[in-house]
């Protein structure tokens, strides 16, 4: 198997398991889950999840499931920089739609695609709860909010030179 | 300025901090209740105070705890409900970004209460950073013996774990949170068994929202009969509420349930007012499963009376009039909304979060959707109003978790309410492309029978 937790992400993965009683360390699932995504560049290949269900002395199966459950996982590979733009009703009175537009011409794609670059993926997401201070987008962990063109523009330009760092 | 019990500190510079914290009398409720009260004593207390569960069902805090049953050498758990999902509400969010140790000290008084050693905070995935801000501050209270073995001495051993999800509505629901801190999918359970009998684990579980466990603090600092005589009837108390949408000043405000609809978003202390020198058209009161009203009935009941801010007040009038509190998620809505998109909106957030173990929610949530994309852009028929109250009539009440409901309710009342928007949609096919209904009568005086 090649893909493998180093030592630094063992240390991690353990303190993570310690959380729950001895012999239920399937509830270290979930945040196992956003480790290995973590760690494998940004998605979770079915190797990614056999590899969890080995250290996790569970069923791939189990795995399986639990991985196509949750929107945060992602299973195909994605762009280094995911803008997820809400479009629920909150951000949708607030002028998500206009961003959401705005994103997609900056960018020159759909959401669902990714820049031939491999930059950029824009995926459109269900309220992250920052409704207060619409329109919003996450970027892996963090919150981008009150969104208007001029700060995407901002936004944009900063992901790429970090890309050049 | 109403009573602040919660965010009273909020704004004081460095309060995320242990030191600061407990400089500002933080942590005096942990010492008053472990070494000055029995769990008994403290239950009491919770139960005086009438706190309500502020996640939205509104359920007797109390009265949960004590169903909690406690067989012989199973352990028991304390389980922090911050999956804080539900469109509208932001208010847990604030309240562990800004004062993690509220929560902390609330979570440590009621572990001790219900006799658990290993209480865990189930936190929504996409809240990474606040996850990240609740480890500092439970490290930072463990290195000062509020956490850990036998605390101040009373032999309570105590530990706080933070639980990430990863992107699911669903696991907002009690027994879905308990599914998913097992490492499964969101799935909800069966009721019976309760959680209070098995939960986490087949373990006796109690499941609270953070914002109902930050309030233990102040209830066992001042006492629950004190903490019951700010309110009103059994909206006792103060509650946090997540105001956002088409105002001026979108924030968390904490209000004391005494105050009027019409003040806390006219008022400068609260929303400032519709932002634009725009009117207001409806508001979602309680967080986007809860009956949205048109502004007329929103600020004065059927009967012509005041509505305010408080459980009863803003359910007076049922779902034919009325609406909920919930979860304290305001979305106001001004003249320029339409009504059918932003239904259209919610019952795509709603098919999207559907687990879809039950057919009628399952099935009933897609095409909720479809009919209402179909009618938004320009390809309803008159019969798909009706289509669409007899799919929603269908799924309430026929689900195992109360996704259903929360699916069926936004589009009946929308139905109840704006029904003439939805046929000037279907009757204006071109010019709903281009234009809105507007604001038309529904900021009228309501007319009340003499």
């Amino acid at each position: 198997m090649s893909l493998q937790f180093n030592k630094e992400q063992m240390t991690e993965l353990n303190r993570l398991v310690a959380h729950y009683p001895e012999g239920k360390q399937k509830s270290a699932l979930l945040p196992v889950l956003h480790l290995a995504q973590d760690s494998f560049g940004g998605w979770l290949p079915t190797e990614a999840m056999d590899y969890v269900a080995s250290l996790l002395s569970i069923e791939p199966i189990e795995v399986y499931e639990v991985a196509t459950f949750y929107s945060m996982y992602h299973l195909k590979p994605m762009g280094k920089f995911i803008f997820e733009v809400c479009q629920t009703g909150p951000c949708m009175i607030s002028g998500s739609e206009n961003i959401i537009a705005y994103i997609q011409t900056q960018l020159g794609i759909q959401p669902g695609e990714t820049t031939k670059d491999g930059l950029f993926s824009l995926k459109l997401v269900e309220c992250l709860g920052a409704c207060g201070y619409a329109p919003m987008m996450q970027v892996g962990k963090i919150y981008k909010e009150h969104l208007t063109k001029d700060k995407v523009d901002a936004i944009i330009a900063e992901y790429r030179l970090q890309a050049k760092a | 300025m109403g009573v602040k019990l919660l965010l009273e500190k909020a704004s004081v510079p460095g309060i995320r901090s242990y030191d600061v914290y407990r400089r500002e009398g933080g942590y005096a409720a942990v010492e008053k209740a472990l070494k000055e009260m029995s769990i008994e004593a403290i239950v009491e207390e919770v139960k005086k105070s009438g706190l309500r569960g502020r996640g939205g069902a509104g359920f007797p805090a109390g009265m949960k705890w004590s169903f909690i049953a406690k067989p012989e050498g199973v352990p028991r758990h304390l389980v922090c409900n911050a999956d804080e999902s539900e469109p509208g509400t932001f208010k847990d969010r604030y309240l562990m970004e800004f004062l993690p140790h509220l929560l902390i000290e609330g979570l440590i008084i009621s572990s001790f209460a219900l006799g658990s050693n290993d209480t865990y905070i189930y936190i929504r995935g996409e809240y990474a950073w606040v996850a990240t801000i609740l480890e500092e501050a439970i490290l930072e209270a463990t290195k000062n013996g509020w956490l850990g073995k036998n605390i101040l001495g009373t032999g309570f051993d105590c530990m706080i774990h933070v639980h990430r999800g990863a992107g699911a509505y669903i696991c907002g629901e009690e027994t879905a949170l308990i599914e998913s801190l097992e490492g499964k999918r969101g799935n909800p359970r069966i009721k019976p068994p309760f959680p209070a009998i098995q939960g986490l684990w087949m373990r006796p579980t109690v499941v609270n929202n953070v914002e109902t466990l930050a309030a233990i603090v102040p209830i066992i600092k001042m006492g629950g009969e004190e903490y019951a005589k700010i309110g009103v009837g059994r909206s006792t108390g103060t509650k946090l509420i997540s105001a956002c949408g088409n105002i001026n000043k979108p924030g968390v405000y904490e209000i004391d349930m005494t105050i009027s609809v019409e003040d806390f978003i006219y008022s400068d202390e609260y929303c400032g007012g519709i932002a634009n020198g725009k009117k207001l058209k409806a508001c979602i009161p309680g967080g986007s499963s809860v009956p949205i009203l048109p502004a007329n009935l929103l600020l004065k009941t059927a009967k012509g009376e005041t509505r305010y801010m408080n459980y009863e007040s803003l359910s007076d009038g049922g779902f034919a009039t009325g609406s909920m509190m919930g979860s304290g998620g305001f979305i106001v809505l001004d003249e320029d909304q339409c009504i059918v998109k932003n239904t259209l909106t919610l019952a795509r957030f709603y098919r999207h979060e559907s687990c879809g173990q039950c057919s009628p929610c399952r099935e009933g949530t897609g095409w909720m959707e479809k009919i209402l994309q179909k009618i938004e852009s320009g390809k309803g028929e008159m019969s798909d109003i009706d289509l669409l109250w007899d799919i929603q009539r269908k799924i309430e009440g026929n689900t195992i978790c109360p996704l259903g409901d929360a699916a069926a309710w936004p589009v009946a009342a929308a139905i109840r309410h704006f029904r003439d928007e939805f046929e000037w949609h279907i009757n204006h096919k071109e010019l709903a492309q281009t234009s809105n209904f507007g604001l038309q009568h529904y900021a009228d005086p309501i007319h009340v029978p003499a």
